[in-house]
């Protein structure tokens, strides 16, 4: 792209009353940008101008000092053209009153040795806004060569089922993979399902036979039964994926990374890299590389993960106090359904009729949780085997115990309903034990509504014991990524594979992948399926994005992807561990190889990479550093006291709006910072720090979103990432004897705007105290 | 390289209603490469959740994802918005429906900054609905900060006064314009999703709980408002009678919810909102006492089960199990709530500064019918006729539900409207 620049400076919404615009274009012709100024630039006149520039000048490069980029970003698009916002409305003149920093005096400006800080930041940002479109183009997408837009799904219950007809109905190709040797999953083994709609109050013939034979009639659908996944390779729009016999060993058998005990020696050293790869290859014998696919794999765009869960059993001794394992009529609920599949319901010990049924909710001894994974679900559950038993006998009776019964929604008029069945009885209680009495049961209870202390006779007793998602015992998908074949984190979500975002609750750390279903929370039938429908939905997102050369969630539509100059990587394997999707496998000697249509372009890649060899078409180590460098430092040469400067790296997703909001609110804060927009904290690389000190700046600080297991940063680990960073930045500010002080990180979350001039101010001042840089005007 | 860049078939999808369940479904939909009309009868997106302080369990602001949202709708020109705009007619059938439109006066038009100098000229001031009446906004205002679009709306009340005039006067961008009309616009759409979500219950109707007669009996909505930093109160939680720091607060739930005269279904959010709440409190006040009064805490699965243990963890809050039969005036402006512990029996009186009524969600169709052929419940809620298709409810219009599931539910939806537009 032959580059033709320009400037456009809007005076209105207050710019030009508290700006010198002469002196602000002034700074356009130091860099030889044409320069326009326009009282009105949002409005029709100002933006034909703009237009008639590109349609007659040919100017398609062009910085516009105006308001805050996340305003009239549809104004100011302009098909074909590199526009860069320098944000002087929100960010200069709101959020700096006249009233806090007045403009020169008469005498002042006589005097040569004052400056006005609010003309000074608004110039800086008109620089770094030229400094920044020099060093960016426009991007190109990235495009597989061949792409399927076939999905694949995992697990052949009710879940896998309904992605896969859902996904079907929608004009896809789905290939439903299943372990055993039938669909349906649990819910073959159900006498009857939960009501699903007004009056809530009758259980319905199990879905699961109509299921099947929809699934069988659809065309588009595809079976594989004893069926399991050996590998998934390859990226979205274009996964090798290899499938076997479950009990197999193959060739194409995913690979696991060294488990971290196996990366030290003795002394707990980290090992050499041969010695790594020697042991990763002795680790994987039999199974080859991640990097060699399948020649024989089947093509798929991307992959539904409904493999369910399986029922919680206690081990040995766990719930001695209810003598499960002991006594042979206290179940499980999945137990006692299979009984109550198979005719009326009678008790395991001796065959005889189960007419008194006493359900427990809780674990009991003092917790008034119920029990693990359970959700919902299994109050839900003990209401429908309740109604179980009053169908089989018409003097059966139902008791259950419960700490919280948990029938959310529309729900609870089911459990209405039961409550009028004189024969199913349910209070609040603590079981504390069940012991055998004769030829049945008892069961003793505290702090029930019914009295203190109750117990109760019982054929059976059933525990509602919980639905345990699948990718705790083994990750299913079985990724051939250099990260591992699971899920990252799964552990924060007790095993589930879920999603850490509340307002995207499909978005997870591996892209292309979507769970659904019981593998992600403990959910009913119904809600099982709907689930499903926006797992098919993303799959077939993700491969229409693929498809545009397109990023998905959150930076949906962003058309760049990292690019990598390999001739000066040093394989430090850095990009490749860090990757919060898993987007990079490396090679045996480390260098890494990108799969762009995993990545999320958060550019944490570019972040981690000591070599600075990996950036983005208008992003890149060249463009922020640039933009550092184009902050004017004043020195003693220029002013007996010059302002000290001080460069603020801000999350663009959530900081950034909150500072302005701030400047919305009229919020002042130093002048003496110079902000700049990342994606993610996790893409600041070091260097943009070790250019501003060293030139002469003198602090930096980092505002990014919360982390822990509650984060709130879009790209997972970004802005962790960069605390982690920060921390080891420490020890190069020594070596230039400069004070760790001088750079710090800080969280902000995007509705705390009002906390903007303190976290900002407050750093300023204890910069201030450290005094200047001393590399100040060298 | 693959020829093919557009979706596999084409159509457009009308979204009824932009809080988060619609915006979702609107995202989900045009991300696929769908074009895709969102329509919102309030001046701003984002709904209920844009009114929330945080969200539960994870303690974050609603604003961070709602950002990301309009971000993707900024990135995307198959989604056009539509606000202040009401349906008043969906005509036809699956795949081919006509709507009629209404798009409400906002008396500013296109050309707004943003700049605030309306505002700043405006001398009158009208009840604050963002923030429940709790405080008063000029009659030109932006709804809210983060409000998008980022444009201001003037109150019909001063159009054709003085104020109006100033208003007017001091723009100079020509963006009030006070003889700005309502208008119809006809849209052809091949499929209808009704994201058009829910109202807190009209607490006043639950007269034992005394709601509307004593100030420091509040809603959960309106305990949102306080704790939020936009609220009428900065983020400072204090008691409406006279900006006293409570010093004891009470939780009323099942406020009209799993109650025959009013709710007979449960409301979903609303045990754990008020768990939610209590920690905006106790992070304000370290001595502040919480009572929370419950028929059953509904907090299942791992992470709000986890939510609600380290909440219990507080010495400083109680949990009693007790339907709460009357909230009446104490002295100092306290309020006395009186429940009978359902355990023990024993009969408690508690009087506080400050209570906080549980309420419920009401599906918004139940006030005011939809346009539509659609099937609706006793309650309110649309009911989903997938075979039937073309129409379908996502959100709490369907059923009462929390964020993710809302999320989860109208990503599907999405699903089901592309699937009516696909010709097999």
């Amino acid at each position: 792209m032959d580059k033709k620049y320009g400037m456009y400076i809007c005076t209105g919404c207050g710019i030009g009353a508290s700006l010198d615009v002469d002196a602000l274009c002034a700074v356009a012709g130091e860099e030889g940008f044409p320069v326009q100024q326009h009282p009105f630039l949002c409005g029709p006149e100002g933006v034909a101008m703009i237009k008639k520039d590109i349609a007659e000048k040919g100017i398609n490069t062009m910085v516009i000092g105006a308001c805050s980029r996340r305003v009239n970003f549809d104004i100011f698009r302009f098909d074909g053209c590199i526009v860069e916002r320098a944000n002087l409305r929100e960010q200069v003149v709101w959020s700096h009153s006249r009233d806090v920093f007045p403009k020169l005096t008469e005498e002042e400006i006589a005097s040569g040795d004052a400056f006005d800080r609010v003309q000074m930041l608004a110039e800086d940002y008109l620089r770094m806004g030229m400094a920044r479109v020099k060093k960016v183009s426009l991007p190109e997408p990235y495009l597989l060569e061949s792409l399927s837009r076939r999905i694949l799904v995992l697990g052949g219950g009710m879940t896998g089922m309904a992605a896969a007809l859902d996904a079907a109905k929608a004009g896809y190709e789905v290939t439903i993979v299943e372990k055993t040797g039938a669909l349906g999953g649990h819910a073959n083994h159900w006498r009857q399902q939960l009501p699903t709609a007004t009056p809530y109050e009758d259980l319905l013939p199990p879905r699961v036979e109509r299921m099947i034979q929809s699934v069988q009639a659809e065309p588009k659908i595809t079976v594989r039964l004893e069926t399991m996944v050996a590998r998934i390779a390859g990226e979205p729009g274009n996964f090798t994926v290899t499938l076997k016999k479950p009990g197999e060993k193959i060739e194409f058998d995913v690979p696991f990374p060294l488990p971290p005990e196996m990366r030290v020696n003795e002394k707990g050293e980290e090992l050499d890299a041969e010695t790594l790869q020697a042991r990763y290859k002795e680790y994987n014998e039999g199974r080859i590389d991640i990097l060699t696919f399948d020649p024989d794999g089947e093509k798929f765009g991307a992959v539904v993960l409904a493999a369910g869960w399986r029922p919680w059993i206690p081990e040995a001794g766990q719930l001695a106090h209810y003598g499960f394992g002991d006594l042979p009529d206290v179940v499980t609920n999945a137990q006692f359904e299979k009984i109550a599949k198979e005719g009326k319901i009678k008790r395991p010990s001796d065959g005889k009729e189960a007419k008194r049924v006493v359900f427990i909710q809780s674990p009991g001894q003092g917790d008034d949780s119920d029990f693990a994974y359970t959700g919902a679900v299994t109050s839900l559950v003990s209401l429908k085997q309740a109604k179980y038993v009053r169908e089989d006998y018409t003097d059966g009776k139902a008791y259950i115990f419960y700490q919280h019964m948990r029938t959310s929604g529309q729900m609870e008029y089911f459990y209405k309903s039961l409550q009028q069945d004189p024969g199913i009885f349910m209070t609040k209680g603590e079981v504390v034990q069940v012991r055998q009495n004769g030829n049945g049961l008892v069961v003793e209870a505290d702090n029930t509504l019914l009295g203190e202390k109750i117990a109760v006779n019982a054929d059976m007793v059933v525990l509602a014991t919980g639905m345990v998602p699948v990718t705790v015992d083994d990750p299913v998908v079985n990724l051939a990524y250099r990260q591992g074949p699971g899920f990252r984190d799964n552990d924060i979500y007790d095993g589930y594979c879920d999603s850490n975002f509340i307002c995207f609750p499909y978005e997870t750390q591996r892209t292309g992948i979507y769970a659904a279903g019981a593998i992600r929370r403990a959910m009913t039938v119904e809600e099982s399926v709907e689930d499903a429908a926006g797992a098919a939905l993303k799959a077939i997102q993700c491969i229409e994005s693929v498809n545009r050369g397109v990023s998905v969630h959150p930076r949906s539509g962003d058309m760049t992807f990292p690019d990598f100059f390999f001739q000066r990587c040093t394989q430090c394997k850095r990009c490749t561990q860090e990757c919060p999707f898993g987007a990079l496998d490396d090679d045996a000697k480390g260098t890494p190889k990108p799969n762009p249509a995993r990545c999320r372009r958060c550019g944490t890649c570019m972040g981690a990479c000591p070599e600075r060899i990996i950036g983005f078409a208008d992003y890149n180590i060249d463009s922020i550093g640039s933009q550092v460098k184009a902050v004017k430092v004043p020195s003693a040469d220029d002013y007996s006291e010059p302002p000290f400067r001080i460069l603020g790296l801000v999350c663009e997703n959530d900081a950034y709006p909150a500072i302005d909001m701030a400047g919305l609110k009229g919020l002042n804060f130093s002048a003496d910072v110079r902000l700049i927009p990342v994606r993610c904290l996790g893409s600041v690389n070091v260097i943009w720090i070790k250019d501003a000190l060293s030139q002469g700046m003198d602090g930096v600080f980092l505002l990014g979103c919360k982390h822990g297991d509650d984060y709130q940063c879009h790209f997972v680990k970004g802005s962790e990432l960069a605390s982690i960073r920060m921390k080891k930045i420490g020890e190069a500010l020594a070596s230039l004897a400069l004070e760790t002080e001088r750079v710090a990180q800080f969280e902000i979350a995007i509705d705390e705007y009002d906390k903007v001039p303190r976290i900002i101010d407050d750093f300023v001042a204890s910069v201030e105290e450290l005094g200047p840089n001393p590399f100040k005007g060298f | 390289m693959t020829a093919d860049k557009s979706a596999p078939v084409s159509g457009s999808i009308l979204v009824v209603g932009g809080g988060i369940s619609g915006l979702t479904t609107a995202l989900e939909a045009a991300e696929v490469g769908y074009e895709v009309v969102l329509v919102e009868k309030k001046p701003y997106l984002g709904g209920r959740v844009a009114q929330l302080n945080q969200y539960f369990p994870k303690l974050c602001p609603p604003s961070c994802g709602l950002e990301i949202n309009f971000r993707r709708i900024k990135d995307n020109p198959r989604i056009k918005v539509l606000t202040l705009a009401e349906v008043e007619k969906v005509e036809g059938a699956a795949g081919d429906y006509e709507a009629t439109i209404r798009i409400n006066p906002r008396y500013v038009n296109e050309k707004c900054t943003c700049c605030g100098a309306c505002a700043a000229a405006c001398q009158t001031e009208v009840v604050n609905e963002f923030n429940f009446g709790m405080n008063r906004t000029k009659g030109a205002y932006l709804p809210h900060p983060m409000a998008f679009p980022a444009r201001y709306v003037i109150s019909p009340q001063i159009v054709g006064t003085e104020d109006g005039q100033r208003c007017q006067e001091a723009c100079v961008y020509g963006a009030v314009e006070l003889d700005m009309q309502p208008r119809t616009v006809n849209l052809k759409v091949g499929a209808v999703v009704w994201a058009t979500g829910w109202e807190p219950y009209d607490a006043t109707k639950i007269d034992n709980l005394g709601f509307g007669r004593y100030p420091n009996i509040i809603t959960n909505m309106m305990m949102e408002r306080l704790a939020a930093p936009s609220g009428p109160t900065g983020g400072k939680i204090l008691r409406p009678s006279d900006d006293k720091a409570p010093a004891s607060v009470a939780f009323v739930q099942c406020a009209g919810s799993r109650d025959e005269n009013h709710l007979p279904y449960c409301s979903y959010i609303c045990c754990m909102a008020s768990l939610k709440q209590a920690t905006y409190i106790r992070a304000q006040y370290p001595d502040a006492k919480i009572y929370i009064f419950y028929i059953d805490l509904r907090t299942p699965g791992y992470r709000y089960e986890k939510f609600y243990k380290k909440v219990k963890e507080d010495k400083n809050i109680f949990f009693i199990k007790g339907k709460v039969a009357e909230v009446s005036e104490a002295a100092d402006q306290g309020v006395t709530v009186t429940a009978e512990n359902a355990v023990t029996g024993e009969k408690i009186h508690q009087t506080v500064d400050m209570v906080v009524l549980a309420t419920g969600m009401q599906p918004t169709a139940v006030n005011a019918p939809l346009p539509a052929d659609l099937k609706v419940s006793p309650d309110g809620f649309l009911i989903n006729d997938f075979d039937k298709g073309g129409m379908f409810a996502a959100g709490c219009a369907n059923k009462p539900l929390d964020v993710v599931s809302t999320n989860q539910n109208s990503t599907g939806m999405a699903l089901k409207a592309i699937q009516t537009l696909v010709k097999r």
